[in-house]
């Protein structure tokens, strides 16, 4: 028997997952950035690593957003198959996505978030004034629950994103020697300490979505396949060796993570997907 | 300009230009006075005025263009969240500004060459302040007033009184940088 979950539920729950994700860093990401603090051996560096955490302080005490760009809103929704979100009577036909749509232009509103959707890339750049649509990936799994997951992506970071397909051929090193150049070329302008996504296999989109979706995982939290935790530390190592550093001002620190996901792809082709991601890794998500 | 000792810098706006060539990358200024804030659109407005013949909202003589769209004030404060956003999307436009006397611009990352020659032939200096702290930088700003393209919303023009707003010496006047490895 299906279990309801009402439309209200969802927008409410959204809303509230947009508010939390642009005031408080999550717990691992602020301890990935104190560790940063305790290692770190150039004054400078020092110097903004703190000003990170003691922004990341005045965020979540006075609720001001940890960073102007609040980012464009990218929803992943679990949905158990055993669920049924129903239409509101004065919405009908209108579904999940629609409440996940409302929450998003709620939770911008009410949380006093910047508003950073233009209408058409090209022709009509006019700011839709809502942060809406938001990017919005829907699967399911078995059960009578719905996890949601947002993340504002900012697009200092977004926009050095890159990706490539290699020859199925190709050494793992020329593949890590590419991982390492893209968080490189990202540098000063996607506001390191970084955070770096690899999406590894599938085919174009699969590849990219990957690269995002390995940012949801906890820093501290290796790939549990131990080859490819062997790879996120190797990479993790190489990033850190270009000194770039926070802000790419120089440093010890220049990511904080390398989360790597990977998945089957065909005979004739092996894509990566770089996502670059800031320190302000703006995240949220619950479980209804 | 004063240094007290700590190693800041006190900037004071309008900027003189002995004071702007006397700055080296790498050093710690701490601002105070007038500044305007810019991103993309208002500056394609700001060129397209030019183009037109038109007056710009405000004098560019000895000024500080901010890049940043902040969010929107809470009750009680001047201003939401406010940290730089990435320079090098105004590449195109900065040099321009800078030979009609702008003196300074903030951000964060890197300026193309077009933009360090002309900080070089001008007298101009580009700052950078910390990307990703906008709740601690929004501390240093006392006042945010909207003065055009309010249509743009985030993007519009406001001038801002900034108190100790802290920032880098990003690339300076005589063709020093502060970072580790540029893009060109």
């Amino acid at each position: 028997m299906a279990r309801a979950v009402s439309y209200n539920c969802i927008v409410e729950a959204v809303e509230r997952l947009c508010i939390e994700a642009a005031h408080r860093l999550r717990p691992d990401v602020l301890a990935a950035l104190e560790a940063a603090l305790r290692r770190e051996s150039n004054p400078r560096a020092l110097e903004i690593l703190a000003i990170l955490l003691e922004n990341a302080r005045i965020a979540s005490s006075q609720m001001v957003p940890l960073c102007q760009d609040t980012g464009l809103a990218v929803v992943f929704v679990d949905m158990g198959t055993e669920v049924l979100v129903s239409a509101p009577a004065d919405r009908p036909g209108s579904t999940i996505l629609d409440a996940i749509q409302d929450g998003v232009r709620l939770g911008y509103q009410r949380g006093l978030l910047r508003k950073s959707v233009v209408a058409d890339p090209l022709y009509d750049r006019r700011n839709t004034g809502t942060n809406t649509p938001a990017i919005i990936h829907l699967t399911v799994m078995p059960g009578d629950k719905v996890k949601i997951s947002l993340m504002a992506k900012g697009t200092g970071c977004e926009n050095k994103s890159q990706f490539k397909v290699f020859n199925p051929t190709v050494q793992t090193s020329q593949i890590v020697e590419w991982i390492v150049s893209a968080a490189s070329a990202a540098g000063a302008d996607a506001c390191p300490p970084l955070i770096v996504g690899v999406g590894i296999g599938g085919d174009m989109e699969q590849c990219c979505l990957m690269a995002k979706k390995a940012l949801l995982r906890p820093l501290d939290q290796p790939n549990s396949d131990p080859r490819y935790a062997d790879l996120e530390q190797q990479l993790l190592t190489l990033i850190n060796d270009t000194g770039l550093g926070p802000q790419g001002m120089g440093g010890d620190t220049t990511a904080l993570a390398v989360l790597v996901e990977a998945g089957p792809c065909h005979i004739a082709s092996l894509p990566v997907a770089v996502n670059i991601e800031c320190h302000s890794h703006r995240h949220a998500s619950c479980t209804i | 300009m004063a240094d007290q000792g700590s190693g800041i810098v006190e900037l004071i706006t309008p900027l003189d230009q002995q004071v702007v060539r006397s700055l080296r990358a790498g050093q710690r200024v701490a601002i105070s006075g007038r500044i305007y804030t810019a991103r993309d659109a208002s500056h394609r407005r700001l060129l397209d005025a030019l183009d037109r013949g038109g007056r710009l909202p405000f004098d560019l003589e000895g000024a500080l263009i901010y890049y940043v769209g902040p969010t929107p004030a809470r009750p009680g404060r001047p201003i939401g969240a406010a940290g730089p956003t990435t320079s090098s999307r105004m590449d195109p436009f900065t040099p321009r500004l800078i030979a009609l006397g702008l003196r300074a611009t903030m951000g964060k990352g890197y300026r193309s060459m077009d933009v360090r020659q002309a900080l070089m032939q001008f007298g101009a200096v580009h700052l950078a302040a910390v990307g990703g702290a906008g709740a601690y930088l929004s501390q240093f700003i006392c006042q945010a007033e909207q003065i055009a393209y309010e249509d743009l919303g985030p993007e519009a023009i406001f001038c801002l009184i900034v108190r100790g707003f802290p920032a880098f010496v990003a690339y300076d006047s005589h063709g020093g940088s502060i970072y580790v490895k540029d893009t060109e």
